[in-house]
């Protein structure tokens, strides 16, 4: 092969790989803490790969690095769509070690509020830099018009990705998806249960939908 | 770098010190200078009210810079509360070209999260209780 043919196979190699539509979409979860991002992603996780993504539980900042899973493919109406979830921190704009105390002792709290505070500023770069659509979780039972909700909604539109609203935690009797889907009317909003497995047929043909 | 505020810590009052900053201080300032205005005033217990709110990306690195500074028994983060958006604000590409990605906020509260007991917003009303410890 001439040196010019070879030039010419490696710029198109690199062209292929660079518009690739094969290549996964990276996809971060977002939202407040305790919206039950962890448990959604395990779902996810779990239903097209086999393996979850990280520990869940109820005490906040649980996830305190962003996890990624690599090569999720959601087969939907004939068609494959690839995408990496990115199961990120609980973002919010404080953190106070006496959140854990009860759960566990002081040293152990201190280092859980700092690991959450490098977590979330991780997050936040991430979402500037590194995330090509949002998925972002709402715990239903609670009020959404939040700063922080407020603010990360704003964020995620200046940097015009694509976002899908999740309103999870519909098992509970104090769901509203109305509440959400009033607070954020210019977004679709999905109702679902991460936890008991509730319309995720709906979750993952919106998914393929706005990812694919 | 000038801090939004002057007063000398020896001197100062038992009390809250709430900083009004124009717009017009903040024009011209890059993303990192009016961080760290902010949460220089916070550090020092002030509430810092920004007349002209904060684009999106620098709410992002707000929250960022915010993260990297919390120590615990020191400063354990902020409150904030911002009125929404005009209503009529243009997203087009168009219209961010044109400058339409500045920031349409009407106004920013920023205060210490140890000291702001309640920091409530309605339409037309962001109400603040701040304790003096």
């Amino acid at each position: 092969m001439g040196l010019f043919t070879e030039l010419k196979d490696s710029i198109s190699r690199a062209t292929d790989r660079l518009f690739s539509e094969q290549e996964p979409k990276r996809i971060g979860i977002y939202g407040p803490p305790n919206a039950g991002k962890t448990t959604l992603a395990n779902r996810i996780a779990r239903d097209w790969t086999g393996d979850a993504v990280g520990a869940e539980s109820h005490v906040p900042h649980e996830t305190r690095r962003a996890r990624r899973k690599e090569n999720v493919e959601i087969e939907r109406n004939g068609k494959t769509v690839t995408i990496d979830i990115v199961d990120t921190p609980g973002v919010t704009t404080k953190v106070d070690y006496e959140e854990f105390t009860d759960e566990m002792e002081k040293d152990d709290a201190i280092r859980r509020s700092r690991e959450a505070t490098e977590g979330v500023a991780e997050a936040m770069h991430w979402l500037r830099e590194d995330v090509d659509g949002v998925i972002y979780v709402l715990d239903s039972a609670e009020d959404p018009i939040t700063q922080v909700n407020t603010m990360l909604i704003g964020i995620i539109e200046s940097r015009d990705l694509p976002v899908l609203i999740f309103a999870n935690k519909i098992d509970l009797d104090e769901s509203s998806v109305k509440r959400i889907e009033d607070a954020f009317p210019q977004h679709k909003t999905v109702p679902l249960s991460a936890k008991e497995g509730e319309n995720m047929d709906e979750v993952y043909d919106n998914i393929a939908e706005y990812f694919g | 770098m000038p801090k939004a505020t002057n007063a000398d810590d020896s001197d100062a009052p038992d009390g809250v010190q709430i900083d009004l900053i124009s717009g017009e201080r903040m024009d011209g300032m890059a993303t990192m200078e009016k961080i760290r205005m902010i949460l220089d005033g916070v550090h020092d217990g002030n509430i810092v009210i920004l007349e002209e709110g904060l684009t999106p990306d620098e709410e992002s690195r707000l929250i960022e810079v915010t993260m990297a500074e919390i120590s615990p028994d020191e400063f354990n983060g902020i409150e904030i509360e911002t009125y929404p958006k005009s209503e009529t604000r243009d997203s087009s590409l168009l219209g961010r070209i044109m400058g339409g990605d500045e920031t349409e906020a009407k106004l920013t509260v920023i205060g210490p999260a140890n000291q702001i007991e309640t920091l409530h917003k309605d339409e037309t009303l962001i109400s603040a209780l701040v304790s003096r410890n």
